[in-house]
């Protein structure tokens, strides 16, 4: 006993106090970055890698970029041409929407954001920002098509840029949305049929790319309706936009409803609520809470997938931005084109997947720590 | 539980398809095994209607168009080139032929991609995890920008870049053997004659050889505890055996460097352009997404399994490989499925900057034979048949390494 009680002191004797707790940010700070021979490594080829680029992007982007003149300045230049942007802004946004009337593009793009921007706030989410909407759509196409109002009338084939970029995605959300829900139930229906047929149309849709439904929504639909009948070239696109977003949509609305404990469905059954009645009140409302953070992220990849409309000869934001690369006074600007589009889609991408976290943390603060 | 022998009538309440079952009385057409049928039946008449309605617009309108229909015209001459191809092709071949060319180009974008992808991602995911916050910080930046950024704008840039590197004169050399230039990048190949298939050969042999000891050093280990060392018989038999053959049969083992003759390179393989800037495009866009992937998945592991198994004194790559990584494989597997087929599917995209792939000789076709509707729906088909074909596989896998419960 009296041995092992001296064992013991001998031995704290030997370990000596313990250190410091405290510690200064610099030390802490080396430690972060320079506690382990690796760490230390990893550290140093980072900042020479930071090194090596920094000045080299500052200097493209900035210090030896054109900011205004011809062509012939930014040749001179060794940065980039941000003269081209200044130049072609109007087409790169707007396309071939006729130029005297491009203040009604810019007035729908500014009506579209300012309706996302308080759709975006959770105090706003009432009965009232739907009736808003409601009350936007139409405008928006107002202002698009005019043809009343005596506002001058603008063909389909003329919409481009942005705002068919903006308008395609809204409108394959919002119509795409109630036929999601529909087939995920069908999914989970107890009719075998209903089920099938559902599981068909999920399976098929996303088992092809998006190019495919694009091509066959653009040459082969018109063959499917009776001889004679025109479908706007526009509006078949955004066929094949919300038939592939419904596919998508359904299976992460497929998630929510599966996260819905099953005594939801029975209580609701108890209560004597009829299919629809219970879906509608009780299990749709907590299941789609559930999935809005998903519900964001997958609308990102559709944002991003609107691009593929070009491809099927329409002309969206991606069009137009490429647009003025042929002008033969401007050869050669396209990294200025291409990073002038990019940094708007990341803005959007980049706001949306920000905002999803935000709503990720707001909606479920029973799983916050 | 007593089975009863008249039919229950009291349990109503209860799972849908239970009470689906009950009578609860009253008139036929509020039976809900009766309604549900007639709903089938109402959904499967709408159903075959529209289909109907469909097809048979589409036959007057065809009809009336003059339009052939049938495959036909697979077994007529294309026509027209196609800039790459796996196997021989003129244009003097048929359009059948061309669209397996395409199709196998697309095949080999996919696999050469997902590879690749797989690599990239996977080093990316894990360098996000570095404890080093400039490291993470600098990944996780990389990593945002990628993922909000359209792919096909990103095909675009890459696709620029590439065609304005100098010609093949002035070709950038970044490393020894590779070729940056506007006709491609050059990079040295293997010179490859027959005597290489006894090569090849020896390398299935090799893999059956190593998978039989795997096997034997398994049931070994259950039988006596002993554990037999896989790697140098693995090395053996997959890098050995292949190379005592190779010197056997006298294959050369040179490499094929790329050298400026003329206007042209000669020798190496080539890269095209196209092709170069879709294998980078869709490569670096998709390895953004398996870096989530593959970060999540490691994250979903308990620190106490890592804790747990140093406790046991096993070392730390045993730990990785035996306890962590298997654990972490059931989280990557299912999402990594979704990936490897968006990955085929993206593929597709291949059309904007004119790498002739399946769907670009697909397009192709149907507007020399004014037949979109076989034309698509051959490409179509192909692609539902490789989605499931992959998802049948990865399903497989996810359920071989899928947690056993008792």
């Amino acid at each position: 006993m009296t041995q092992l009680a001296t064992d013991v002191t001998s031995a704290k004797n030997l370990i000596g106090p313990p250190p410091s707790q405290k510690e200064t940010p610099l030390l802490r700070a080396w430690r972060t970055f320079f506690g382990t021979p690796l760490n230390g490594a990893i550290s140093i080829v980072c900042i020479l890698l930071l090194v090596w680029l920094t000045p080299k992007l500052v200097n493209w982007f900035l210090l030896d970029a054109t900011w205004s003149g011809t062509a012939q300045d930014c040749r001179k230049g060794a940065g980039a041409c941000w003269a081209f942007i200044g130049e072609k802004w109007r087409v790169m946004l707007f396309g071939v929407y006729p130029a005297e009337e491009l203040w009604r593009p810019t007035l729908m793009m500014a009506l579209f954001m300012a309706m996302i921007v308080a759709s975006m706030f959770k105090a706003l989410w009432r009965k009232e920002l739907l009736y808003a909407w409601a009350a936007t759509v139409p405008i928006l196409l107002i202002l698009m098509a005019g043809g009343i109002f005596g506002l001058a009338p603008v063909p389909t084939n003329r919409w481009s840029g942005l705002p068919v970029t903006l308008l395609i995605s809204l409108f394959g959300l919002v119509l795409a949305f109630p036929l999601a829900i529909m087939l995920a139930l069908g999914r989970r229906s107890t009719m075998p049929l209903i089920r099938m047929l559902s599981v068909c149309y999920i399976e098929l849709i996303r088992g092809v790319p998006l190019i495919s439904l694009l091509f066959m929504a653009s040459v082969i639909l018109p063959l499917f309706l009776p001889t004679g009948t025109t479908i706007d070239k526009l509006l078949r696109a955004q066929i094949a936009i919300i038939m592939f977003a419904a596919a998508y949509l359904a299976e992460v609305v497929r998630a929510g409803l599966q996260g819905i404990p099953r005594g939801q469905y029975e209580a609701a059954d108890s209560l004597g609520l009829t299919y629809w009645q219970s879906m509608r009140q009780i299990v749709l409302p907590q299941a789609l809470k559930m999935v809005i953070p998903p519900l964001v992220g997958t609308f990102i990849g559709f944002f991003k997938d609107t691009t593929l409309i070009i491809i099927v000869g329409l002309f969206d934001f991606l069009f137009a931005v490429r647009a003025p690369l042929a002008d033969p006074n401007w050869l050669g600007f396209s990294t200025e084109a291409y990073v002038f589009a990019a940094l708007i889609y990341f803005c959007f991408c980049f706001t949306m997947s920000r905002y999803s976290q935000y709503l990720e943390r707001e909606l479920t603060p029973e799983r916050r720590r | 539980m007593s089975q009863l022998d008249t039919p229950r009538t009291g349990d109503a309440v209860g799972y849908p398809d239970a009470a689906a079952r009950v009578r609860r009385g009253g008139a036929w057409w509020n039976d809900q095994h009766v309604r549900s049928l007639l709903y089938q039946a109402g959904v499967l008449l709408a159903v075959i209607l529209i289909i109907g309605w469909f097809a048979s617009n589409a036959m007057s309108n065809l009809a009336k168009a003059g339009i052939a229909t049938g495959f036909g015209f697979l077994n007529r001459e294309a026509g027209f080139g196609i800039g790459e191809n796996l196997i021989e092709y003129s244009p003097a071949n048929t359009y059948g032929r061309a669209l397996v060319v395409g199709f196998l180009n697309t095949i080999k974008v996919a696999i050469v991609g997902c590879i690749l992808t797989t690599f990239l991602g996977t080093f990316l995911g894990i360098l996000r995890l570095s404890t080093n916050p400039l490291l993470a910080r600098l990944m996780s930046g990389y990593i945002e920008l990628i993922r909000n950024i359209p792919l096909l704008l990103q095909l675009f840039f890459w696709y620029a870049l590439v065609i304005t590197f100098p010609p093949p004169r002035q070709a950038l050399n970044p490393i020894d053997g590779v070729f940056l230039s506007n006709r491609g990048i050059k990079v040295p190949g293997v010179v490859v004659d027959d005597s290489h298939w006894w090569v090849a050969g020896a390398v299935v042999v090799g893999a059956v050889g190593t998978y039989l000891f795997h096997r034997w050093s398994k049931a070994r280990q259950a039988a006596t505890g002993q554990r037999a060392s896989i790697l140098p018989a693995a090395a053996g038999l997959l890098i050995g055996l292949p190379i005592v053959i190779g010197l056997l049969v006298g294959a050369p083992f040179d490499l094929d460097v790329p050298e400026l003759k003329g206007f042209n390179f000669s020798g190496g393989l080539t890269l095209s352009p196209e092709f170069a800037a879709l294998l980078i495009g869709l490569t670096v866009y998709t390895a953004a997404f398996v870096a989530e992937i593959v970060r999540a998945g490691i994250l979903s592991v308990n620190k106490g399994q890592w804790e747990a198994a140093e406790a046991l004194g096993i070392r730390r790559p045993r730990v990785l490989r035996l306890i962590v990584l298997p654990q972490a494989l059931r989280i990557i597997v299912p999402p990594m499925t979704s990936t490897y087929l968006n990955y085929t599917k993206n593929s597709s995209l291949a059309i904007a900057i004119g790498y002739p792939d399946l769907v670009s000789v697909a397009n192709t076709t149907m507007n020399q034979t004014g037949q979109p509707i076989e034309a698509i729906a051959i490409f179509m088909s192909v692609y539902l048949t490789l989605s499931l074909l992959i998802s049948a596989f990865m399903n497989w896998y996810n359920k071989k390494i899928s947690l056993r419960e008792r």
